[in-house]
């Protein structure tokens, strides 16, 4: 038997590391169509370290969970080509839907799931809130570990060991199951994906959910007034040599 | 005549809202110095007006309060020192900062956005019922606040509409308040018990160094993969030595072993803004931009005349790392 019975990844599609965004004209969000979407790339981490948790047969089963409007299935499906074993899609209108009510939508999936670990990305690369996994064990009353570079399961006291980064280096905790845990980028490498793997994973059983079947309703606690570009650098020079260099930071009063 | 009273009006109905705010900040601290973010989360809390008061929990809080006792524009201390909150962990913080809140009803909760203060904050605003707000980088009123958002290429200006705002602070968007020129008064906080079973701390694994530290350094040089590997950074340390530097890495760097994943600078690493910000063999790619590009000089030193560093740089030059960082550190 193993010491997990069940891991809940929660995953986000976002826009694709490499794109550097624009915000629209008129100010009122960034621009996100016809821009690549992908999976969030702490989230890869998050599913790499369930799969990996599963072939060590240290867990029973890996559950991934989304919020957000229908194309997020897409990302799902994504994140199940892992191996994650289902998906649990929560399908809301908004895309931007904030880590509170996030965190209120996957404390109920929680309740119903009973997972004995959550995993989450640190922070999302679109938003960079960097507050959904923390929320989640503050609601659930559930210790949490964020910002990961190691995890390691004591089997026989039901407990964590984990190595978190923090400013300074590195932190040491052990924390007891159920735990909340995020993940930071060097947890692991994700794998690549293999043509079977992502053709498997559209067989899976993807469960459907809307709030309100959780006994939610979507609200906003915040109010995007405005989205602006930030301010442009003013173009520089190349130099061509050290001298010339240190001759202009000199120059600048810089050095 | 009547627009000019009405602005009056604005005016004072908004200095009076600014007096209604009462802003609790968390120090962060290693039970024998103020860690500076707190510092600039108090000039922040300035910004947006009211009463300050300054929580300083640990294991030992002496010095700590000693130091803030006389930070410029705190009210009050509250003195929290307890074996419940070795490692300051979440878990036992939180109740602290709660029982805190209810006896004094602040509408404003703010540290640094720093891993403690990530950490830490988004699990109080769970338990308030109420949104989070991250790594803000200014203060447009006491429930308007400026952040960015996808690696710092959009900036949003939001309101929130919670009674009490959850809200962790960019440290170098905010000048340090100095720790002179006030008289703070200083006492207990809310006595509980604040044990817990649910996290042991095990330990730290710190990285030692004598150069500044990175986040309020004047002047960063940081490597990137062009590095090569980590023996080569003695490169940058020499050239950080003569410029009193903090040495910095790209995440090309860290995840290659060169150094620490401490030094990291970038949206999921340490942003930094300082005077001058040296990018030694770092392609710059959006992620890194993203946690310097407020420095105010930028110098770029790459073989590759197509690296995207080369557009945010003041002075770029296109040379082998390996022959012209030496000669700098000679000519300086």
């Amino acid at each position: 038997m193993p010491p997990l019975c069940r891991l809940l990844v929660s995953v986000k599609r976002v826009v694709d590391y490499s794109v550097k965004v624009r915000v629209k004209s008129d100010r009122s969000s960034v621009e996100t169509n016809n821009v690549k979407m992908s999976l969030n790339p702490f989230d890869e981490v998050s599913m790499e370290l369930a799969v990996q948790l599963k072939e060590k047969n240290l867990v029973n089963e890996v559950v991934a969970v989304t919020v957000g409007p229908p194309p997020c299935q897409e990302t799902l499906r994504h994140a199940l080509a892992f191996g994650a074993d289902r998906g649990v899609h929560i399908e809301t209108e908004d895309t931007e839907t904030e880590p509170l009510m996030v965190a209120k939508l996957l404390q109920k999936l929680v309740l119903k799931e009973q997972p004995d670990l959550v995993a989450l990305g640190k922070q999302a690369i679109d938003d960079d809130c960097h507050q959904t996994g923390q929320i989640l064990a503050g609601l659930l009353n559930w210790p949490q570990a964020t910002c990961l570079s190691q995890l390691e399961i004591i089997d026989q006291s039901r407990q964590l060991r984990v190595t978190r980064e923090i400013d300074s280096g590195l932190e040491t905790l052990r924390i007891p199951l159920p735990a909340v845990v995020t993940t930071d980028l060097r947890l692991n490498a994700p794998r690549f994906l293999a043509i079977q793997n992502i053709m498997k994973a559209r067989k899976k059983p993807i469960e459907k959910l809307k709030p309100e079947d959780l006994g939610l309703t979507v609200e906003r606690r915040i109010k995007n007034l405005r989205f602006e570009e930030p301010p442009v650098r003013k173009a520089g020079i190349r130099v061509t040599s050290v001298e010339e260099l240190v001759k202009h930071l000199k120059k600048d009063g810089v050095i | 005549m009547f627009a000019s009273n009405s602005r009056g009006l604005a005016l004072q109905l908004s200095n009076h809202l600014k007096r209604l705010q009462s802003t609790l900040v968390l120090a962060e601290h290693n039970n024998e110095k103020l860690i500076p973010i707190t510092q600039n989360a108090i000039s922040a809390a300035k910004k947006i007006g009211g009463d300050i008061s300054v929580l300083v929990a640990g294991t030992k809080c002496a010095p700590v309060a000693a130091q803030l006792s006389k930070a410029s524009g705190v009210s009050k201390i509250l003195l929290a020192e307890n074996d419940a909150f070795l490692g300051f962990t979440p878990e036992t913080l939180t109740p602290l900062v709660l029982a805190t809140q209810k006896q004094f009803n602040f509408s404003h909760i703010v540290a640094g956005a720093s891993a403690f203060g990530k950490s830490v904050l988004p699990r109080i605003a769970a338990k308030l019922n109420v949104s989070p707000i991250t790594d803000i980088i200014d203060v447009k009123a006491p429930d308007t606040f400026v952040r960015t958002i996808y690696a710092g290429n959009a900036i949003l200006t939001l309101k929130s509409k919670d009674p009490v705002k959850v809200v962790t602070i960019r440290g170098t968007n905010f000048e340090p308040a100095p720790l002179e020129g006030g008289s703070a008064s200083t006492e207990q906080a809310a006595a509980g018990d604040y044990k817990t079973d649910v996290v042991q701390f095990v330990g730290q694994e710190l990285s030692k160094s004598d150069r500044p530290e990175l986040t309020s350094a004047k002047v960063v040089v940081s490597g990137g993969r062009g590095m090569k590997s980590g023996d080569n950074f003695k490169l940058l340390y020499d050239l950080a030595d003569k410029l009193n530097a903090a040495v910095g890495a790209s995440r090309a760097a860290v995840d290659a072993g060169f150094v620490p994943n401490d030094l990291q600078v970038g949206q999921t690493g340490k942003i930094v803004a300082p005077e001058l910000y040296i990018a030694v063999g770092i392609s710059g790619a959006i992620q890194h931009l993203a946690g310097m590009k407020d420095s105010k000089t930028i110098v770029a030193i790459n073989k590759d005349p197509e690296a995207p560093i080369f557009q945010v740089a003041d002075y770029g030059l296109v040379a082998d790392l390996f022959k012209v960082v030496p000669e700098l550190t000679s000519k300086l």
